[in-house]
């Protein structure tokens, strides 16, 4: 086999799942550790750094790094990682003090931002400590766009979303216009920016286009419009009975929303099986925690009504069949349709990109899908000046998918206002320190945790249903919060192996609790022979996607194979180890953001 | 040593055996040996050899003396009787408590200056008694815990780490437990468990005295240029004698060598030893010839390893002292004092 190279390649960031599954990369186990370590504001910090919006995703994030999480595969539940990240907003000193200062001088290049959503916003703080003016517009009357216009309070409080977006606005040079959609993208051309970026979103939510949508339409909302309505106060009360079709995040957002505003008897029916829904699963919890059933397999046929106000909705059943290919196809199953009643509807089914105002004719090229044609790693589009990020640029993700882009974004705007080249993207820094404090010591807490995961405490149910306003999670206390940080097993703190210094004593073998490594003799190296290699293995890994850590020939001829798939990172290899062959190393990935290379 | 505990975490597929339990199941506590030890591998192929034969943890005894090699049992079975003799006089206390108590597996635990100096005498008897255990000698051919004296199992002409020339005859334990008359004797190196968890699996289904010599190099003190006992001077001297796979009754049998290739050996317990041989003229069911074999190789420098004898058709010291089949211990009071009549009848059986 060819012989691991740790720090050419992405092999210990791949380690790192959690680091390796966020779009931003946010270094997870530094931050856990120094939260374990009473350190909320350098936690918060290097959250900050890195995805920007602590306070909101710690509260709202969809969490990639989760289910990627290596402490799912060692016991039952993965570690806690949304809602450590909310224990650093909550317990975090004053951190205004540590925010970058007001760029000294404007460096004279001015960029205008279309909407004040996360991905706009990414860019405005990557780019304003440089010195470039900012002026970001958005067709609200306050700022970061989704968060606060789709996401509940009830889920994330107005005072969070103002604290961050004011750390932004607090770094000068922005000028942020509310109230002030775009409505032609060249007449903003002809206004002399150097570069222009798009963060509108995906703000079209999409219709049902049924029997009986015209004649109930009173009744019938779309539902990201609706929330944008409760949100800003047009909106605080629906009927008794409500219905919310759609299995996405919005739809449970959508029926939670309504439990608050006089629905008492609220419903998610869902076309697909309950657990092909795209909404998170904890999602799902807290919506039928606050007894909300999920009907699944009803397809919505009719808006029934009468006297032109709606009286339900009728439904189809259907189950899944699988084809050869196993693609799922919903077929009738027979049974006769369904009607239930209700007073109001909530359209939950999706939502779409819309550009009515950028002009066909501008340079800006769109694909057969009406998508802007964007550089997946520049975010540039085919008007060199006009960068796109978000869901403006891929359609509807998450908030930190957009603080990824932006992030890219960024650095694409600065380059092309420098007059670089965008296409060349500064590589990551990358740290691999020993972590050796004593013979058995170490810089972390090697000893491993056998806590079951911590449940986040809830209001009493009976007070969150009251108002729209009151936020539902209380997060973590103290002592739960280090519970929960100390399940962490340091994935980042790698397990370094020096085949010189190695006498094959197998000391490190007998010791790991994972049966993770193993001697043997070496493979060809081809994919054949890592398949060989996986099957002679103390203990084969049933997850193919941790690669395997392959030293060079030993004294005997073999080679020493590390299965990385459920190391626990608990640094006992390197404690018996009598030579120091192996090493307990912390990989660092520093990301590189815009002007770092300059 | 290491301070923190072996987390209880284990690979999400880590076989059980059909009593239910993994083979994390039969360790210890976490060795305070030094880092790299060879006794550190021998505690665990003895947990895997456990593991494989399916032991009830609390059917096993195992005792040791005092040295490195008898601080181990305590980092391996947990679960199972234990007993810490004093210097040298394990094999007694082992013989005892097989007298007072046949039903349990006995494991005797000891190294090269608890069995070869202060308990070589201890070491002869219960071995020619046929007690019926197996005595694992965790050779290091050094004094690890007092830095670095030769013990009396360091080769002639070998050399301590600071330099200093042995001009002493190293004992041979092998050659030692094949004259008292042990039934079963291997010799194994801890750097290979492959060769060495079906040697401690048929010893511990061997009825008799059953012996292995295990080097084991002292990473701290015997682990340089110029010891016979060093990782690297093993490796290149070891000579197998053959290759074991143990069968026991309740497995499918599967054998992966071809007919004639292998001799087979069935042990009283209905286990079966398949013997592959690599040395030619090599034959384990002959003391004297392996008696002769061990010598001639040791005068060429070579480490013989391997099942070297076995006796299948063994007899124990219970044997030999007729006690019944019911363990001692289980005897009630009725039947160890048959009163006056009984005594006066034995008595006079003796006149």
């Amino acid at each position: 086999m060819h012989r691991t190279r740790e720090i050419e390649s992405d092999y210990f960031h791949k380690v790192v799942d959690c680091q390796y599954a966020c779009p931003a990369h946010t270094p997870v186990p530094e931050y856990i550790r120094m939260i374990a370590d009473g350190r909320y504001s350098d936690a918060y910090m290097v959250n900050w750094k890195s995805n920007v919006f602590p306070g909101i995703l710690g509260r709202t994030c969809d969490r990639p790094c989760e289910p990627a999480c290596r402490r799912g595969r060692v016991e039952a539940e993965p570690v806690a990682i949304c809602r450590l990240k909310r224990v650093a907003a909550d317990l975090k000193s004053d951190v205004s003090d540590r925010m970058p200062p007001p760029a000294a001088a404007s460096n004279g290049k001015r960029i205008a931002l279309v909407g004040c959503g996360p991905a706009s916003l990414t860019v405005a703080r990557d780019l304003a400590p440089l010195g470039y003016q900012l002026t970001i517009f958005d067709k609200d009357t306050k700022s970061a766009g989704m968060i606060r216009s789709q996401i509940p309070r009830f889920r994330l409080p107005e005072e969070v979303i103002d604290e961050e977006v004011g750390y932004i606005a607090a770094l000068g040079g922005i000028d942020m216009r509310f109230g002030t959609p775009v409505d032609s993208l060249k007449g903003l051309l002809t206004e002399d920016y150097d570069a222009v970026f798009v963060g509108s979103g995906a703000p079209r939510g999409r219709d049902l286009d049924l029997p009986g949508r015209a004649e109930a339409a009173a009744n019938i909302h779309i539902g990201i419009d609706w929330l944008s309505s409760v949100s800003f106060g047009h909106v605080e009360t629906i009927g008794r009975r409500v219905i919310v079709l759609g299995g996405g995040n919005t739809a449970m957002d959508c029926c939670r929303t309504s439990r608050r505003l006089g629905g008492d008897d609220v419903k998610v029916i869902v076309r697909s099986g309950f657990d092909e829904m795209k909404a998170s699963p904890w999602e799902k919890e807290d919506a039928m925690h606050e007894d909300i059933p999920i009907l699944n397999f009803r397809v919505p046929t009719a808006f029934t009504h009468e006297n032109g106000k709606l009286t339900g909705v009728t439904f189809e059943v259907v189950e899944a069949l699988f084809d050869a290919k196993g693609r799922r196809k919903l077929v009738p199953s027979g049974d006769p349709d369904e009607h239930y009643e209700c007073d109001d509807v909530l359209l939950a089914v999706g939502q779409e990109n819309a550009f009515p105002w950028i002009e066909k004719d501008i340079g800006v090229e769109f694909d057969e899908w009406e998508m802007p044609k964007v550089d997946k790693a520049t975010f540039q589009s085919t008007l060199p000046g006009v960068f796109f990020g978000g869901d403006a640029a891929f359609g509807p993700k998450n908030i930190i998918w957009a603080v990824a882009q932006g992030h890219d974004a960024a650095i694409s705007l600065h380059k092309f206002c420098q007059g670089e080249d965008v296409a060349v993207r500064p590589p990551p820094g990358v740290t691999l320190v020993s972590q050796k404090m004593g013979i058995h010591e170490w810089s972390y807490d090697n000893d491993i945790s056998n806590d079951i995961r911590y449940r986040v405490p809830l209001r009493d149910k009976k007070e969150a249903l009251k108002s729209v306003k009151v936020e539902v999670e209380l997060g973590y206390d103290l002592q739960q919060a280090l519970g929960e940080a100390q399940r962490c097993l340091n994935c980042d703190v790698q397990t370094v192996f020096a085949d010189k210094l190695c006498i094959e004593c197998d000391a490190c073998v007998d010791i790991c609790p994972m049966d993770c490594i193993t001697f043997t003799e070496d493979a060809p190296d081809d994919a054949g022979g890592e398949a060989d290699l996986r099957g002679r293995l103390s203990a084969p890994a049933g997850n193919l996607t941790q690669d395997l850590y392959v030293s060079g020939k030993l004294g005997t001829g073999r080679v020493m194979a590390k299965d990385e798939d459920v190391c626990l990172h608990c640094g006992l290899c390197a404690e018996r180890c009598p030579t120091g062959a192996w090493d307990m190393q912390k990989f660092y990935l520093d990301m590189t953001y815009a002007g770092a290379d300059a | 040593m290491t301070y923190i505990l072996k987390p209880q975490l284990h690979h999400p597929l880590l076989p059980t055996n059909s009593l239910g339990y993994t083979r994390r199941d039969y360790e210890g506590s976490v060795s305070t040996l030094c880092a790299g030890c060879g006794h550190d591998s021998i505690s665990a192929a003895i947990i895997q050899a456990c593991f494989e034969l399916e032991l009830p943890p609390h059917r096993v005894a195992k005792l040791s003396g005092i040295g490195c090699s008898s601080k181990t049992p305590d980092y391996f079975l947990g679960n199972s009787h234990g007993f810490n003799t004093v210097h040298g006089r394990m094999p007694s206390v082992l013989t005892g408590a097989n007298l007072a108590n046949r039903d349990l597996i006995y494991l005797g635990v000891s190294g090269d200056g608890d069995s070869a100096s202060i308990g070589l005498g201890q070491f002869a008897h219960a071995i020619r008694r046929g007690v019926n255990m197996l005595y694992i000698v965790e050779n290091n051919g050094v004094y690890g815990l007092t830095k670095g004296q030769f013990s009396a199992t360091s080769d002639r002409g070998s050399k301590s780490k600071k330099g200093v020339v042995n001009t002493d005859a190293g004992i041979d334990m092998v050659s030692l437990a094949l004259q008292m008359g042990a039934t079963f004797v291997g010799r194994s190196f801890s750097g290979d468990k492959e060769q060495l968890v079906p040697l401690i699996k048929a010893g511990l289904a061997h009825k008799g005295a059953a012996f292995i010599d295990c080097i084991s190099p002292c990473v701290q003190f015997n682990n340089h240029v110029g010891s016979t006992k060093s990782f690297d001077y093993v490796r290149e001297h070891n000579e197998a004698v053959n290759t074991l796979d143990v069968i026991m009754p309740r497995d499918p049998i599967h054998v992966s060598y071809k007919p004639g290739e292998s001799v087979r050996v069935q042990q009283h317990d209905g286990s079966i030893l398949s013997l592959h041989k690599i040395a030619e003229l090599y034959n384990p069911a002959n003391r004297a010839q392996a008696l002769g074999y061990l010598q001639a190789r040791a005068t060429r420098g070579q480490i013989v390893t391997g099942l070297l004898f076995v006796d299948p058709e063994a007899g124990d010291l219970h044997d030999a002292v007729g006690t019944i089949d019911t363990p001692l211990n289980q005897l009630n009071e009725a039947e160890l004092v048959p009163g006056a009549a009984a005594l006066e009848k034995l008595n006079a059986a003796l006149r």
